[in-house]
């Protein structure tokens, strides 16, 4: 090939409802490397983008949470599969964004994948593991199953913009939730990729939305939002704006996921604990015998 | 009233009580003055005064914290869990062996039908006590992840509708698995948590294991806000719960809301009706419509609408409205004036905005606040009485044509707490269960509760569960759901 070829760039925009729109507001801003140097212009998510995304979450919801535990394990799994096939793409973006090595940035991605993985396996043994079947002292059939908790709207984290990325929005899937994802905001680029690996692995649209921006200006609109379910705070540090989400978050009861103190190691091994918040338990009684 | 069955009455009698002038907060294992100004609790039924209760100034709780805190430190956290069991066990057992008393009590206080506090209230909260008693030395193989840890102090609020069982609900599994408790009763109905302090005595739990603050809402204020308590659990309404979370954010504190509802009873064609109207009777009527999980949105099918609703008028004149303490009494008092005020003003607006109300004939005591079982018909989903909690014996009946009508109906609320579905046909009804955005559905059957099978709510209803092994996790550190 010759090396005097000149590149074609990719354009960043938002990924909404299946699709892939520039920000309403018209709004793009400036993503550079770690060094400075110039990446992209990367659309600047409005709280009309963010209202978009919630409609479109929405209407995903039951398609997504109606499907059989085993489809939805597949789709997750057919996203691991064309993430690997972008692999060296991921790369390119983290080292970038993280001022990563080579090697570094390739084994985050490959721990991204590999999460992605985990969780595309946990659809089908949610119920077994968190359902029960309940003894009740009367003559009733009773059981609890988990369900999804609906629409989450998750802040993803700063740093690590794949692995935490992947870290915060496959739990959010593998339970049956559609979500509106705020990208970290200096470092965007592999959400957008990540957007593509989605459009194009059967996931339906609407049930992934993300919007690269600035999480401090979005959060307050989705935290408030009546149609949103629960919220993912993992994008911001505990403190100021995580209080104040919180707080604005309780005027609609939603499920709120606390910030840690400073943004965790996502290589560790997550456990449940990313799941749980976004699971409701249902429990059903019928008589017997009657 | 005017009923087909005469019956002579039945009262339960009060002889089994003990009742004192006035009653002190447990802070520590013993009864103490309150700093606050004391308040007096009404008999609902009489108006009678019943007695004098302490409130908990912000000092008193903060006494309570601390006593719980030491517990926690020094007794209860370092103990044996199979002896925590041990303790929690004996109070199951208390509780059987003072059945008839609390359940007195309980209905004194409260103002509901001695055949409930006698056969529902009261054993619950036994059954709980004895279920999660089990729990205290088995928490590792719960699935909670391999090491369990208990969060420290909760402090937990609870309200009038089922003073009893609520406060089993929240100290039964804070108990189990290693918490100690600061818990504000209703400022209506204190007494039941009272007695049970006295129980805790007589298990010679150790003292600060569980306090017991009784006030109004500036003592669960202080409870709730106090910053060395480390789990918050509330059950109550919406409006409060909302406020509980806005104070909360921002602090170390768990938290668990249990907050209203207006479930929707969904009625197909081909449900037999005598068990339906049964149902919807227990769905709307248990407890004089006092619970979050009541029914109190009929959802019929059109082509039995007519059929339902006569047979379910036919049905409400039968019941008793009356003396909470008569063995036979189906309906007993609104539990207080405020209460009775909140469900006239909205009874009030809903035959403003034109629906159809029904009540039966017959009369009501003179004194006490009462209510009589309320049905409206021609109701739209945009009324007041089918959006709002009336939290009183007043039913609010809809229609629907199709399966999915009656699902987009049902779930059309910011509610989400439980739901009831009505047919003789298998599929129908797990097609529909699965769809009802609600934490709790009974399916040809309703209002049944057990410690085995977890209760709480989706959307504005709350979040966290209480009961079975899924409730354990939100008194639990390392908790993994």
């Amino acid at each position: 090939m010759s090396t005097d070829r000149l590149p074609v760039r990719k354009t960043y925009k938002l990924y909404l409802g299946g699709a892939f729109p520039r920000s309403e507001s018209g709004r793009t801003y400036e993503v550079h490397d770690t060094k400075g140097h110039f990446l992209a212009n990367a659309a600047r998510a409005s709280r009309k983008d963010a209202r978009d995304a919630v409609v479109a979450a929405r209407g995903a919801f039951w398609k997504w949470s109606g499907a059989t535990a085993y489809n939805r394990g597949q789709v997750l799994y057919r996203v691991a599969e064309v993430m690997e096939g972008r692999a060296a793409q991921f790369a390119e973006e983290v080292a970038a964004g993280e001022g990563l090595s080579a090697t570094r940035a390739r084994a985050a991605v490959d721990a991204a994948i590999d999460r992605w993985v985990w969780y595309a396996g946990w659809t089908d043994k949610l119920a077994a593991v968190l359902g029960s079947s309940n003894p009740v002292a009367g003559p009733y059939f009773g059981f609890s199953t988990p369900e999804p908790t609906g629409v989450v709207a998750v802040l993803a984290p700063q740093r690590s913009s794949l692995l935490g990325l992947v870290s915060v929005l496959g739990p959010v899937l593998a339970g049956g939730n559609t979500a509106v994802v705020v990208t970290s905001k200096d470092r965007p680029l592999p959400a957008v990729t990540l957007g593509e690996v989605l459009a194009t692995s059967d996931v339906p649209g609407g049930v992934v939305n993300l919007l690269t921006g600035d999480a401090a200006e979005i959060g307050p609109w989705l935290a408030e939002h009546a149609d949103v379910d629960g919220i993912d705070l993992a994008g911001t540090t505990a403190g100021g704006l995580a209080m104040e989400l919180e707080r604005s978050a309780a005027g609609t009861v939603k499920r709120v996921l606390r910030a840690a103190a400073e943004e965790p190691d996502w290589t560790a091994d997550p456990g449940l604990t990313r799941m749980t918040p976004f699971l409701e338990t249902k429990s059903v009684w019928h008589p017997i015998g009657v | 009233m005017t009923s087909p069955f005469e019956y002579a009455p039945a009262p339960e009698s009060r002889s089994i009580l003990d009742l004192k002038p006035s009653y002190g907060l447990f802070v520590d294992g013993e009864f103490t003055d309150g700093t606050g100004a004391p308040m007096k609790t009404l008999n609902p039924a009489t108006e009678e005064v019943l007695a004098e209760v302490a409130t908990g100034s912000e000092a008193d709780v903060d006494r309570a914290v601390r006593a719980a805190r030491r517990a926690f430190t020094r007794a209860w956290g370092p103990m044996r869990p199979a002896d925590r069991g041990k303790y929690l066990f004996r109070i199951a057992r208390l509780l059987q062996e003072r059945a008839r008393e609390f359940a007195v009590l309980e209905s004194l206080d409260n103002g509901k039908p001695i055949r409930e506090s006698r056969d529902v209230d009261v054993p619950l909260a036994a059954a709980h006590f004895f279920y999660h008693a089990g729990w205290a030395d088995k928490l590792e193989h719960a699935g909670l992840g391999p090491a369990p840890r208990p969060l420290g102090v909760a402090g937990q609020v609870i309200p009038w509708n089922f003073p009893l069982l609520m406060l089993a609900w929240k100290i039964a599994p804070a108990l189990a698995t290693g918490n100690t408790v600061v818990l504000k009763p209703a400022e209506t109905t204190p007494l039941t948590a009272l007695l049970f302090a006295e129980v805790c005595q007589q298990a010679d739990l150790p003292p600060g294991v569980v306090n017991i603050v009784t006030g109004a809402g500036d003592t669960g204020r202080a409870v709730i806000n106090h910053p060395d308590v480390d789990k918050v659990a509330f059950t109550g309404s919406t409006a409060v719960g909302q406020s509980i979370a806005r104070a909360v954010a921002g602090t170390h504190k768990r938290l668990t809301l249990e907050l209203g509802g207006k479930a929707a009873n969904i009625v197909f064609d081909d449900a037999p009706v005598d068990q339906a109207v049964e149902g919807i009777v227990r769905g709307i009527f248990f407890n004089q419509g006092h619970v979050c999980c009541a029914g109190s949105r009929l959802l019929v099918q059109e082509s039995v609408h007519d059929e339902v609703v006569a047979s379910l008028q036919r049905r409400i004149g039968t019941l008793r409205v009356g003396d909470p303490l008569d063995k036979n009494t189906d309906l007993g008092a609104i539990n207080s004036a405020e209460q009775l005020e909140r469900i006239r003003e909205l009874v009030d607006v809903g035959e403003a905005e034109g629906a159809h109300r029904w009540q039966p004939d017959g009369e009501l005591p003179d004194r006490g606040f009462w209510f009589k079982p309320t049905v409206f018909t021609d109701v739209s989903p945009a009324h007041r009485i089918a959006r709002d909690e009336v939290f009183g014996p007043v039913l609010s009946v809809l229609t629907f044509r199709t399966p999915d009508e009656a699902v987009a109906k049902a779930n059309n609320t910011t509610y989400g707490l439980s739901a009831g579905v009505w047919s003789e046909k298998g599929s129908r009804i797990l097609a529909i269960t699965d769809q009802l955005r609600a934490g709790v559905v009974w399916a040809n059957t309703f209002n049944e509760f057990d410690p085995t099978s977890p209760f709480g709510g989706y959307k504005q209803s709350g979040y966290g569960r209480e009961g079975g092994r899924q409730g354990l996790a939100a008194y639990l550190k390392g908790a993994e759901q």
